[in-house]
């Protein structure tokens, strides 16, 4: 017998269908609305003419683009070195603080202290005191600025993340770890199988998050001399008097930033429909 | 918004009454006693209406530092600025005697109201702003930018700019200072770029740099007095659009054309291509860069 829908149902059918095709056209009316009053209330605005030449000059993009790149290439490989050694020192110091019994009070209180003092200091004196205080010393084998500056930025970068990674070792329910010890695991086995997996499973997100934030810091270290994306945007922009340069850079940086968000993105969804899949 | 425009063109109209209204008083008297000599000889030799007739006074402030003035005696003829004043008293028909020197602060001397000088020199740069309260003659001087370094680093004793090619250089970001690397050094590496010059000099004391290129009067001033061991390696062939230094002189002050007309003169014949040679290069100790 062949499948034949009750009057009932085309009608609901066509309806839905009806509802469909007029939000997708409510949609599209609102931003074509809301898009045209943004254009004529940005380029109609009396100094538009004025910002476009001084921040969107496609001469100036085009000169300063090149400068800008090679900045650019700076901070892509500060920012893969300093994120795996942030998050590495980050790791380290959050089952540190997590150690258990009397004996560790020591290890607890130091590893306490760190994440207390670096996430409370501004970064920018922290690499004031790496690049220009610690060559100061004038010890042997100093290292050159940019192995300070990132060990300024791992430093202060380990804490934020060191935080993030003990959320997540304590957010492993108790149970767990009862379990573990009760088929025989020792401590070390039940943090390496049972609670790490879990835990950095659960701070993903925010762990990827810090990464995209490390991204825009990791330029800080032009303080020291090194010219970086965006140290090379302003020096194009004192000698072409022009801002656009600022924007080339910017841009650059979102280009940067967009395949990291994706996968923030991704890792969260997938995250949540894991975790909720049982229920 | 049509009230909003209206306030506007009423604010601008009353700016405008306003100027109109106090620019002729301001500018009427000096026109008036400048025009009696222009009837003559524009620039009477030793005959200008100075403060005191048949003396020209020259201020500068006190103490007076090398390499622009020797041992803060001004009236010594040494030094580059006090040989630049005794050249444009001489073009001006005063000599020895007769030019004499008083003690102006820096600021004073370009504060407006009455002047305690007829020309003051003090390595003022001519800037719009100060055009505003004080006169300035044409430039005797363009500020050239300079390698510094601490004795003992590897350009100490540099003498050619292709020996700096080697070296780390740093300079501060959106300077002259930075282009003259780039443009002129064109060193081997990349240039380090601090926001300041105190960055900077920290990082040449720390060895993280080789040499920092600073503008000349800096360089003196780093050299002599912050930085302990600082030493100057040269000067660069001029660059970009460099600082100018020019005499002052009182607002709309009678001198101004015979002192600037003194100044170009000095300027083309060599005088002051010489007097910069002697007393900034040689004395000074900022030698040539080739």
């Amino acid at each position: 017998m062949i499948y034949r829908p009750s009057d009932v149902q085309l009608e609901r059918a066509t309806f839905r269908r009806r509802r469909a095709v007029r939000s997708v056209l409510l949609a599209a009316v609102s931003t074509a609305v809301v898009g045209v009053l943004l254009i004529v209330a940005v380029t109609g605005a009396p100094g538009w003419n004025r910002v476009q030449d001084s921040f969107l000059n496609l001469d100036v993009a085009r000169k300063s683009f090149q400068p800008i790149v090679e900045g650019l290439w700076l901070n892509i490989r500060m920012l893969v070195v300093c994120a795996l050694l942030a998050l590495a020192l980050g790791l380290l110091i959050a089952v540190l603080r997590t150690l258990r019994g009397p004996v560790f009070f020591p290890v607890r209180a130091l590893a306490t202290l760190y994440t207390y003092t670096f996430r409370g200091v501004p970064l920018i004196i922290v690499i004031y005191v790496f690049a220009f205080g610690v060559p100061g010393l004038r010890l042997q084998g100093t290292p050159n600025v940019y192995v300070l500056g990132g060990g300024a930025l791992v430093i202060t970068y380990g804490a934020y993340l060191a935080e993030v990674f003990r959320a997540g070792i304590e957010s492993v329910h108790p149970s767990q770890l009862a379990a573990a010890r009760s088929l025989g695991l020792t401590y070390r086995q039940t943090m390496r199988h049972v609670v790490l997996p879990q835990a950095v499973r659960r701070v993903a997100p925010p762990l990827l998050n810090d990464t995209v934030a490390l991204q825009k810091d990791v330029g800080l270290i032009s303080l020291a001399g090194p010219i970086d994306a965006v140290r090379a945007a302003q020096i194009a922009t004192a000698q072409y008097f022009n801002y656009t340069p600022y924007i080339v850079a910017a841009v650059l940086f979102v280009l940067l930033a967009l395949p990291l968000i994706a996968v923030t993105d991704w890792v969260t969804l997938r995250a949540a429909r894991r975790q909720n899949a049982g229920s | 918004m049509v009230s909003r425009h209206t306030f506007a063109a009423l604010g601008c109209a009353a700016a405008l009454l306003a100027l109109t209204a106090c620019a002729p008083a301001g500018r009427g008297t000096p026109d008036a006693s400048g025009s009696p000599s222009a009837s003559g000889n524009v620039c009477p030799l030793g005959g200008l209406s100075t403060r005191t007739a048949g003396k020209l006074t020259v201020g500068t402030d006190n103490p007076a530092y090398e390499p622009w003035f020797s041992d803060n005696k001004p009236a010594n003829g040494k030094g580059f600025e006090s040989a630049v004043a005794y050249q444009v008293a001489k073009r001006l028909g005063y000599e020895g005697e007769n030019v004499v020197w008083t003690s102006v602060p820096f600021n004073n001397a370009i504060a407006p109201g009455p002047k305690a000088y007829d020309i003051d020199l003090n390595q003022f740069s001519i800037t719009p702003e100060r055009k505003q309260a004080v006169d300035f003659s044409s430039p005797y001087y363009l500020v050239r930018q300079t390698v510094i370094t601490i004795k003992g680093s590897k350009i100490a004793g540099a003498t050619t700019i292709a020996a700096l090619q080697g070296a780390k250089l740093g300079a501060q970001v959106g300077t002259t200072s930075y282009q003259a690397i780039t443009d002129v050094i064109k060193p081997t590496g990349k240039p380090s770029v601090f926001n300041n010059n105190d960055d900077a000099k920290k990082a040449l004391q720390n060895r993280t740099i080789d040499g920092l290129v600073v503008d000349l009067p800096t360089a003196f001033y780093m050299t002599g007095a912050e930085l302990t061991g600082g030493v100057i390696v040269g000067q660069l062939p001029q660059v970009g659009v460099p600082e100018q230094f020019g005499i002052v002189l009182d607002k709309d002050s009678p001198l101004t054309g015979c002192v600037s007309k003194a100044v170009d003169q000095l300027r083309q014949d060599g005088t002051l291509a010489v007097l910069e040679k002697t007393w900034l290069a040689g004395t000074g100790g900022a030698p040539e860069l080739q």
